[in-house]
């Protein structure tokens, strides 16, 4: 999907996205020429759909996580998985108590897949400290609504 | 302001971000990577429901497994799922940044005469290993996708084939002689297949002796070869009834669907299983016949059928 500014006939450039809630996709563009802005809002059917393919409205920050769309859209027993310890680095962000706590409120079908995806962008930002703040900041960025 | 004149979109030049078409493409190269460790990829389908065809799946893989193949066995039926039950497999199962890692079929060592031990998962290298939605889906719980609820109808299908595409990207299957893919009945999972998996063998059909199932498996095996899956094989299931006590074979079903099927197709009869009434305390096992009309068919595919 590419944005034309028909007065200047260039190419907008994407700025941000968010999911607002509701399911809604909402993704801002500003052309390079004029300096116009607009924001496309997707309905959630239409974000579904999209979604249902397994893949990124905006394109990928993060890598395809193992099982991702049957992690994020099954409804799965608690105990299906066993996530594999990851080797505890130095440099890794550490978790805040309330962090952990909502954490915990996650489906464990999809807890670890959440937990990795939180850390390691955490990891990626030099973010020593993962908090709830964090978690809103990376969810709206990374477009992880119900995460 | 006159009529615009819109440019085609390959015409503006800059980059499109979301870049579907390239994520749907590495999606696809996913698919193809874990595949190409697998030497044989077998699907198993029927157009009819309950002819057996997941219990003729896992009496192929301990078969073949048997014979010292390394099996694995992906149940592609995620609503209605039976062979990881059959082959005593269970979770849970360990994840990590390579996949989801299958389970081993236990079944398998208690036909190998080894201790049994229902509550030890450890893996043997002779049993097949085994991935269901039957393995994350809690007991007795129908499958069901998350919100939004109304209007599924329109997505569902999408899902269920991007759960299937994942099943065989995202789990750990290593390097195998023999990946058996037991289809949910009905046509339209093996075309998915057959466009996601590019070396698929083909095909291997299960019906019952009956004139309905014969039909219903005759437009399966259609839509196969119009997909352009070689069709190895028909395993006619419940051929007859086997008499526990006398082991006299007596007509349990009229008709003769798999040899009407193999001739229509000019393909072989790899195996006529009669019903058995069956010890719960044993797995379910197929002839010498069957497994060597399987070994044949992977090794020298039969022709595309008509």
């Amino acid at each position: 999907m590419k944005f034309l500014c028909i007065d200047c006939d260039s190419q907008m450039q994407f700025e941000e996205r968010q999911v607002p809630g509701d399911g809604t996709f909402a993704a801002a563009f500003r052309c390079p020429s004029c300096n116009r802005a607009i924001a496309l809002l997707a309905n959630p059917m239409e974000t579904q759909l999209v979604g249902s393919l397994g893949v990124k409205i905006g394109g990928r920050t993060l890598d395809e996580q193992p099982l991702e769309l049957v992690r994020s859209t099954v409804i799965g027993r608690d105990d299906a998985f066993e996530d594999a310890p990851t080797a505890q680095a130095s440099n890794r962000p550490r978790w805040s108590l309330d962090a952990r706590e909502r954490l915990e409120r996650v489906p464990s079908f999809v807890r670890g897949m959440v937990k990795k995806i939180y850390t390691d962008y955490a990891a990626e930002h030099g973010i020593a400290e993962i908090t709830p703040d964090v978690m809103d900041v990376a969810r709206t960025e990374l477009g992880l609504e119900g995460m | 302001m006159g009529p615009l004149s819109f440019r085609t979109y390959h015409e503006v030049a800059g980059e499109d971000r979301s870049q579907l078409g390239e994520q749907v493409s590495a999606q696809r190269e996913r698919v193809s990577a874990r595949m190409r460790l697998v030497t044989h990829v077998i699907a198993v389908m029927s157009g009819k429901g309950g002819v057996g065809k997941s219990y003729v799946t896992a009496g192929m893989a301990l078969a073949l497994a048997r014979r010292g193949y390394r099996v694995g066995v992906l149940d592609a039926d995620l609503a209605s799922p039976t062979v990881a039950r059959m082959l005593d497999a269970s979770g849970p199962l360990r994840i990590d940044s390579d996949g989801a890692h299958p389970a081993r079929a236990r079944i398998a060592r208690r036909m190998e005469g080894q201790v049994t031990d229902p509550s030890s998962n450890i893996p043997s290298s002779a049993a097949p290993v085994v991935f269901s939605s039957d393995l994350l889906l809690a007991d007795g719980a129908p499958l069901r996708w998350k919100e939004p609820g109304t209007e599924q109808f329109v997505w569902r299908s999408v899902l269920e084939t991007g759960a299937l595409r994942e099943f065989l990207s995202d789990v750990v299957w290593g390097v195998l002689d023999v990946l058996l893919i037991d289809l949910p009945p009905g046509t339209d999972k093996l075309g998915d297949l057959a466009q996601l998996v590019p070396n698929l063998a083909g095909a291997i059909a299960v019906t019952i002796p009956t004139e309905e199932s014969r039909r219903s498996v005759e437009r399966a095996m259609r839509s196969a070869a119009s997909a352009g899956v070689t069709l190895l094989g028909v395993i006619e299931n419940m051929s007859g009834y086997e008499c526990g006590g006398c082991g006299r074979i007596d007509r349990l079903f009229e008709g003769q669907a798999g040899a009407a099927l193999t001739a229509e197709f000019g393909v072989p009869l790899l195996a006529a299983l009669p019903f058995r009434a069956l010890d719960s305390s044993q797995p379910p096992a197929l002839d010498e016949a069957m497994l060597v009309g399987v070994l044949s068919s992977i090794t020298t595919p039969a022709s595309p059928a008509p």
